[in-house]
């Protein structure tokens, strides 16, 4: 393919595996008109995921900023907007207000959490990755055992029959179901855009941006690319670690509620686990390493990442006839991460 | 001696420089079999690098190797791995210890060496199946033990025995090797108490009784009369003595190491005296524990504008200092700048109160490696000053501003010279002196009161050394700032200082004009060695 | 006295919490006590060989082997084909056992250097390999097998021509080799075939330990710096602990699955991993240390635990779902809580040191 020449510094830049996976991604919409696939309706698949899952991905940056590693611990913060989610509407608000109200009550808990899990991650630095892994599965069967007890009442949300414990998924219709999808959407062609999804990503994207080019933005990243220096320049490592946490644990909650409004459901109990690993290899496809991310990182990895697991089954499977997408997101993403971790940290660390 | 024999190592005309930096020149020297050899010298006298070159360290060959031949037995010999000059019989005693904590003494002075049983498994797998032969263990680190002529417990693990058997256990290491001629100690009393230390020069005597030779490397230079057959002193490179134990004395040995030629002390600074001038630091018996640099108990006085250098050996403390005044290391004492107490442990106060500190790692410490030169520089004057920071929003947003931020790098990469393609530049990608010159730029930006310099011309080349020096002395004139300068060059100090304290056994040996002799330098560094 | 008590109590926490746990929860749950002693035992033959697999790289200071997943997809590759072959019984478990190995060695070496290159980060990339080596691992069985390979016998194949069945029936070869020689001690069944296997395992360990390969280990587990400075080849010892143990995880799969007498495809070995660790932790070990002891106290307690919960979460809320999630949370805290322990300690340890020195000092200067 490209054996022979030498490559252009532009994608030098790029890394290797991306650069696989866009020519794979590319490759895959050359053939869509070939194996009949209706490339449109593609397009529309690959921007709405992108609008769900742009959030998650963006709740990585704060924590690889200041050296926490990848956020395995996802799940803590899905379970905070999760939290939000059905206690909105437990207390019965509905329509685009259910959203507003799940996005204020998810808040405190992000807060807490991300402080007492910020604490733990700074007693233990250096082992991140591993223990936030166990924190997040921790987590979540605790709160498998919470969706049965907590004393929920609302009809929509708890099992028909027995009339406590809630349902592992809960459909939205009449709560924020696409309450940000249907903001100004979009149409061209058979292409629909949902505009208030994008917008709010973006809103968030900037919203990141901006802080990581204030002082304090500045100190989060100092810390995360040599914490020493850091130290020395009297920063309070520990302090900015916790605010990285808090802030990555917020987004994360905010994350699944978009993913949610687009979804149209909520899904409880072990559900959470399936998010974490395509969320931390949708950053590195997108060219961040454990210590370094960029907003482009985020926007160029979903789009790959979720182009990759719209475009494989229906190519593919039109293709060969047999559904191989499955194991192809399963190589492609825990790939990616173990290309991440056996690749040489940058720099002094 | 016998003079018809050979000797057993024979150096003659080795030369070593590191990328045109010429670090041995000439050395030649000869040590017979069963004899004791001293060698001392300061801190960058060349000891290490010649004992690397005689070791076949891997440094060495990857900088280019050496010219000049060693012989052993007579026999010209180049070792590509340590691994070979352990073949050939030459042992070494490094600073560090280099053993396995949870192993008892018997199998760390066995370690990877261990005599072994065949048997079944092995005979199919490979020899690394092989049982152990723990009888066979134990009465080979006995042998070595009592070859040594100190005690040691051969069961006990590493982790729970006091410092100077460990350093005991890493000898034992050595005499149970067979084939050992020539042992290399590497400062092996820095860590042992005075008893230990009697202990350890007993068995030297002992071993070069049973026929081995002996490098013993110390800056205790009692120790190498009490113990030595022949001392030889290094300095700058070369070898300026190689005499028998008995015609000479301590102060002699410490004249031939710090003695420099005329022309050397001709570039001492112009002493200026600033008796007068109020004290503007005061640092009260202050401790820190910084490995390999403690301080115990330092009382020092610095003036306001003068430039105060401080020396010393290697290890002594004297890095300890900055370190521990400016929060990097866990200290205690009293610090008191401009009247006013400053606390300890905490490097934000002190950089709030106006001190700044250039830290001897630079790597570490010092830069932000993979960030730009402009973020490097804007940094700390940033983060603890606000500068170079928009205020949005009526200040709830501190924005940075990129505009000012360029502009201060470039400043300073035009006053100090700083060669890079531009200020976007990674810092991982400058050479070791410009490096340096931005870990001054940082400090500079901060416009400091009182700056600390740590090691400024470790490690970078002589031009830009001067170009250091000279940015240093002249931030001190121009803006009046009091610096304190750490370094391992005396001769570095002697250029730049006003005044000198040595630093020796953790405690201030005492303060000199730069322009005192050399030879009252060195008695102070080497005064309270521990 | 009470100080060694209280100091045994701390050292051995975890193992006295689950003490506690099973002895609330046994009678909350109402098992017959020769219900839950065949159930014990039973699953001591299954597991403690799996378990026992994991002292390999904590020996040599590579901390849990998350990555022993991938011998026991070896062993299920293996097995797929003895059964297709139709070999059964214990000539069947045998065969099983020694195709394997090829494939084991092959993948223990792939995680060995990885591992090698993500030094410091061993866990988490043996945790992230086995899910890597999961979808090759789908890939062989849903298209290779039948595909390339062929399948003879259509009742392990899915009807579509290719790929394996959801479900390999293990029928003839079930509990073969714990049925051989077994005996009955008033109605509970000893498997002394499969516990003289273990046996032989826990001999080699301890034999292992006192070979040179066995010294090495445990020295680059220690200090690899050092290590290396002695001579020792540390990638490739390091590297050698990691195919030692993913070979045993292998038999100890091929152990595992006779017992069960069923190869569920595609999620056979998914937990197995997570299983064997949390055990292990019950059982006292820590990340850097591991005793054939701590395996066979883990799986007794660990087990008993698992037996017990659900029933005893029914008890108490009228839910046996929440028993469910109870131990599965309690597996998963365990290893939370082990990891953070050994990473606390490890920065505790630093400290010290300073504090030590410090205090020195002090006393240094009070005397001047």
């Amino acid at each position: 393919m490209i054996a022979g020449y030498v490559l252009p510094p532009v994608l030098k830049k790029m890394g290797f595996p991306r650069l696989i996976i866009s020519g794979f991604l590319l490759l895959l919409f050359i053939m869509t008109p070939f194996v009949d696939a209706d490339l449109p309706a593609q397009i529309t698949n690959i921007i709405n995921r992108f609008s769900w899952n742009g959030v998650l991905v963006l709740a990585m940056v704060p924590m690889i900023h200041s050296g926490c590693g990848l956020n395995f611990g996802l799940p803590l913060s899905i379970i905070c907007g999760l939290l939000g989610a059905t206690l909105s509407i437990q207390f019965g608000f509905t329509g685009p207000l259910s959203f507003m109200m799940a996005i204020l009550i998810a808040t405190p808990f992000a807060v807490l959490l991300g402080g007492g899990y910020g604490i733990l991650l700074n007693r233990i630095k250096g082992g991140e990755m591993m223990i936030a892994t166990y924190v997040g599965f921790s987590a979540i069967s605790f709160m498998c055992m919470m969706w049965l007890l907590l004393p929920y009442t609302s009809p929509t949300m708890v099992w028909g029959l027995s009339g406590n414990g809630l349902r592992p998924t809960i459909s939205l219709d009449g709560f924020y179901n696409q309450v940000l999808a249907n903001f100004l959407p979009i149409q061209i062609g058979s292409i629909v855009i949902p505009t208030g999804s994008l917008l709010f990503f973006a809103l968030l994207a900037f919203l990141m941006w901006a802080f990581l080019h204030t002082k304090t933005g500045t100190a989060m990243t100092a810390v995360g690319s040599n914490a020493v220096f850091a130290r020395a320049a009297g920063i309070s490592v520990d302090r900015v670690r916790i605010l990285s946490v808090i802030m990555s644990t917020w987004l994360g909650a905010m994350g699944i509620l978009v993913y949610q409004q687009g979804f149209g459901f909520i899904q409880l109990y072990n559900a959470p686990n399936n998010m974490t690993m395509p969320t931390v290899s949708a950053i590195l496809i997108g060219g961040a390493s454990i210590n370094k991310a960029s907003i482009p990182n985020v926007i160029i990895g979903t789009i790959l990442f979720q182009g990759m697991v719209t475009m494989t089954p229906t190519v593919i499977n039109a293709m060969i006839h047999t559904d191989m997408s499955e194991i192809i997101r399963v190589i492609v993403t825990q790939g990616m991460i173990l290309y991440a971790l056996t690749r040489k940290t940058e720099g002094a660390k | 001696m016998t003079n018809n024999s050979t000797p057993l190592l024979q150096m003659q005309n080795i030369k070593k420089d590191f990328f045109g930096n010429q670090v041995l020149t000439d050395i030649n020297f000869t040590l017979g079999a069963g004899q004791v050899l001293g060698l001392c010298g300061e801190n960058g006298a060349g000891k290490s690098t010649l004992m690397k070159i005689l070791f076949g360290m891997d440094v060495i060959r990857e900088t280019g190797g050496y010219s000049g031949d060693v012989l052993l037995d007579g026999q010209k010999i180049q070792f590509n791995t340590p691994f070979d000059a352990l073949e050939a019989g030459i042992g070494m005693v490094h600073q560090e210890f280099s053993l396995i904590p949870g192993f008892t003494a018997t199998e760390n002075i066995l370690l990877n060496r261990e005599p072994q049983k065949k048997n079944f498994v092995s005979e199919i797998f490979g020899e690394r199946l092989n049982t152990l032969d723990y009888k066979e263990m134990d009465r080979r680190s006995a042998a070595a033990i009592e070859k040594m002529g100190v005690k040691i417990d051969a069961d006990m693990t590493v982790n729970n025995m006091p410092v100077g058997h460990k350093q005991f256990t890493e000898i034992a290491r050595e005499l149970s090797k067979d084939q050992l001629k020539l042992l290399i100690l590497d400062e092996p009393t820095a860590v042992l108490t005075e008893r230990e230390a009697e202990a350890l020069l007993a068995s030297i005597r002992s071993m070069a009784a049973k026929g081995i030779s002996v490098i013993f490397i110390t800056h205790r230079l009692h120790e190498i009369l009490s113990v030595c057959d022949q001392v030889v002193v290094m300095r700058d490179g070369y070898v300026v003595r190689d005499v028998p134990a008995q015609e000479t004395s301590v102060s002699d040995i410490t004249k031939w190491m710090v003695g420099r030629d005329i022309k050397g002390s001709a570039a001492v600074a112009e002493s200026r005296d600033h008796v007068d001038a109020k004290t503007i630091l005061s640092i009260q018996h202050l401790w820190v524990d910084m490995p390999g640099e403690i301080v115990r108990d330092v009382n020092l006085d610095v003036k306001e504008g003068e430039i105060l250098g401080i020396g010393g050996l290697a290890g002594q403390g004297k890095l300890g200092i900055p370190n521990g005044v400016m929060g990097l290391y866990e200290a205690g004492g009293t610090v008191t700048f401009a009247g006013k107490e400053i606390p300890l442990n905490n490097p934000r106060q002190c950089l709030n109160e106006s001190l700044a500190f250039v830290s001897e790692d630079r790597r570490e410490v010092g830069l932000l490696l993979d960030e730009s030169l402009e973020w490097n520089v804007a940094f700390p004057a940033m983060q603890i000053q606000e500068k170079f920071l928009k205020k949005l929003l009526g200040g709830c947003v501190k924005w940075r501003d990129e505009k000012a931020i360029h502009g201060v790098t470039q400043k300073y990469i035009d006053a100090l010279q700083i060669k890079c393609t531009s200020s976007k530049q990674k810092a991982k990608e400058l050479s070791g002196g410009n490096q340096q010159k931005v870990c001054l730029a940082k400090a500079f930006a901060l416009e400091p009161k009182f700056l600390f310099v740590s090691e400024p011309t470790r490690g970078i080349d002589v031009g830009a050394k001067t170009l250091v020096l000279d940015a240093l002395k002249q931030f001190n004139r121009d803006s009046g700032v009091t610096i304190v300068m750490i370094s391992s060059e005396l001769e570095e100090l002697r250029q730049t200082c006003d005044r000198i304290a040595i630093i020796s056994g953790g405690q201030v040996a005492g303060i000199l004009p730069a322009a005192a002799s050399s030879e009252e330098f060195g008695m102070l560094m080497v005064s309270q060695v521990k | 006295m009470s100080k060694k008590v209280l100091n045994l109590a701390r050292n051995n926490a975890v193992p006295i919490m689950f003490v506690i746990i099973c002895a609330i929860f046994i009678p909350m749950s109402g098992f017959s006590t020769s219900y839950l002693l065949n159930e014990i035992i039973t699953r001591m033959g299954r597991n403690l060989f799996l378990v026992l697999c994991l002292l390999f790289p904590i020996m040599a200071g590579m901390g849990l082997n998350f990555g022993m997943t991938l011998g026991a997809m070896a062993a299920e590759i293996a097995i797929i084909f003895v059964a297709d072959w139709q070999i059964w019984g214990v000539p069947g478990i045998v065969l099983a056992m020694i195709l394997s190995i090829p494939l084991s060695v092959a993948l223990g070496w792939l995680c060995g250097t990885l591992m090698n290159m993500a030094r410091g980060r061993e866990m988490i990339t043996g945790y992230i390999m086995n899910f890597f080596i999961t979808g090759w691992y789908q890939f062989i069985v849903l298209y290779v097998m039948g595909g390339v390979i062929p399948i003879l016998h259509a009742s392990i194949q899915l009807p579509r021509g290719f790929g394996i069945r959801n479900t390999v029936s293990l029928l003839n070869m079930r509990q073969y080799l714990d049925d051989l020689l077994a005996i009955r001690i008033s109605g509970v069944k000893i498997p002394v075939l499969t516990f003289l296997v273990i046996g032989m395992l826990c001999l080699f360990i301890v034999w292992f330990r006192r070979t040179k390969l066995g010294q090495d280990m445990r020295a680059v587990g220690q200090d690899m710096e050092v290590a290396r400075a002695a001579g020792i080849k540390v990638e490739r010892t390091r590297i050698l602990s990691i195919i030692m143990s993913t070979v045993f995880a292998g038999f100890g799969m091929v152990i595992y699955l006779q017992n069960m007498g069923n190869l569920p495809t595609y999620t056979g070995h998914s937990q197995i991993g997570m299983f064997c660790i949390a055990a292990l932790l019950v059982g006292g070990a820590s990340v850097e240390k591991a005793t054939i002891g701590n395996a066979f106290l883990g799986v007794i307690l660990f087990h008993l635990m698992f037996i017990v919960a659900p029933k005893a979460g029914g008890f108490i809320t009228g839910d046996t779902m929440v028993g469910e999630y109870f131990r599965v949370f309690l597996s998963y805290g365990v290893i939370t809580v082990a990891l953070i322990m050994y990473e606390a300690k490890k920065r505790m340890v630093r400290s010290r040191v300073g504090q030590e020195l410090a205090a020195a000092q002090k006393e240094g200067e009070g005397a001047q």
